[in-house]
């Protein structure tokens, strides 16, 4: 795992990825607090917390004595929190670099044609 | 709702004019894993011993479930102490240390004892003066497991375990401590390994508590800057800097804080390198004596 941030943001943003490619599906369960801690070696208060993230935003419901469960809706809306992001997760620091390679943005749009049509013939 | 089991206050431990742990305030909770770290000689085993009742403080309070661990048999049976060279009688074999455990331990789980050994490859019926190393650090953890103490203390338990045994050890802690929740002190100078077990650590130099923090909240909370050293020592000037190497006109400074966004965007245009620290890093530039030493002179001048 990334040593830069917090444990319990990198579970949650996993168990978000998860739901977004549909790996988890909506309706379905989700692994216990102490099968994730067990499964991914940290202790079962971060998993928590981090899956705590998930129930706090209503991604995730608990059910009294079953378990957890992917919220219906979970994925279009975490789509679109994602999508607010991506301005600045993204696009600033790529700007940043490409300003400082002297790339401008017209540069820029062409490579991504570029590698968009890579990966489409791939 | 968490309930503290024990609590020193100005908790203070003297070898003639040796002062080795130094009036320390801080408290244990229930159902956590702790880290108690800091280099050889920093205080760890003597705080640890001062826990389970082996030492009597010369100064301050210590109570732990309520009372002074010395010489209250209720509250020992409540305590496990793992040491590093732990000493047992001549003849024994490991079989013998665990048919004796529940004696001591009166939520001793004699199969789970049963399926550590197993996981171990231990020898039952060797001796313990013909063990290796490793297998007596083994009868050691075992023993520190299978006896499910409300409070139990590893110091430094796996001197000569490979890389493979130590994995089994964490794996089999986390499942236990899942199903059987405790308080579980871990001691040991293997901080990376055991980084991602830890709910809050406290780190200990030259008998002193250098921090007492949840371990989330120290993890990512350092951060390494690297660049031009001029652009670097402008970027930092108002941070508080606990480690600094140079290298030509190229340095690397470390801080205690984190970046917020715009600050991590500023440092790409400015050219600089970001790197996180580990806790094992925050811990040497903490408690590295001779480099802080430097830096604090190099930032004076």
């Amino acid at each position: 795992m990334d040593e830069s941030r917090p444990i319990f943001i990198q579970i949650a943003e996993q168990l978000e990825n998860d739901i977004i490619d549909g790996s988890l599906l909506e309706g379905s369960q989700i692994p216990s607090i102490n099968e994730f801690a067990a499964f991914l070696r940290v202790n079962p208060a971060t998993a928590l917390k981090g899956v705590g993230r998930l129930v706090d935003d209503g991604f995730v419901e608990k059910r009294r004595g079953i378990g957890m469960f992917v919220t219906l809706g979970a994925r279009e809306r975490l789509v679109e929190r994602r999508r607010a992001e991506f301005s600045t997760q993204y696009l600033t620091p790529l700007l940043v670099e490409a300003e400082k390679l002297g790339i401008d943005v017209d540069d820029l749009a062409a490579m991504l044609a570029a590698l968009r049509s890579e990966r489409t013939a791939s | 709702m968490t309930t503290t089991v024990a609590r020193a206050t100005g908790l203070t431990k003297r070898y003639g004019s040796f002062t080795a742990v130094d009036a320390v305030d801080f408290s244990l909770e229930e159902h956590r894993i702790y880290g108690l770290l800091g280099r050889n000689g920093a205080g760890k085993t003597t705080i640890m011993q001062l826990l389970t009742g082996q030492l009597f403080p010369n100064g301050g309070e210590l109570e732990v479930f309520g009372r002074p661990p010395a010489e209250h048999a209720d509250v020992l049976r409540r305590l496990c102490f793992i040491a590093e060279s732990q000493r047992y009688p001549e003849d024994f074999t490991p079989a013998h240390v665990f048919t004796a455990a529940p004696w001591f331990f009166e939520n001793w789980d004699a199969g789970f004892a049963e399926r550590l050994v197993a996981d171990f490859r231990l020898p039952l019926k060797r001796r313990i003066k013909k063990l290796s190393r490793g297998q007596l650090s083994a009868v050691g953890v075992i023993v520190g497991l299978a006896s499910r103490a409300q409070l139990t203390f590893f110091d430094e338990p796996y001197l000569g375990l490979d890389a493979v045994v130590r994995h089994i050890f964490y794996d089999r802690l986390l499942e236990d401590y899942a199903e059987h929740p405790r308080t579980i002190v871990l001691s040991t100078h293997l901080i990376d390994e055991v980084a991602n077990l830890l709910e809050h650590i406290i780190l200990i130099d030259q008998g002193r508590i250098l921090l007492d923090r949840d371990a989330e909240e120290v993890r990512g909370s350092a951060t390494t800057i690297a660049g031009a050293r001029s652009v670097v020592e402008q970027f930092v000037a108002d941070r508080p800097v606990i480690g600094r190497e140079a290298l030509g006109g190229l340095s690397s400074v470390t801080i205690d804080g984190r970046l917020d966004q715009p600050e991590r965007v500023r440092a790409a245009e400015l050219g600089l390198e970001l790197a996180p620290v580990s806790l094992q890093q925050l811990i040497v530039h903490l408690t590295g004596t001779d480099l802080a030493g430097t830096a604090e002179q190099e930032a004076a001048a």
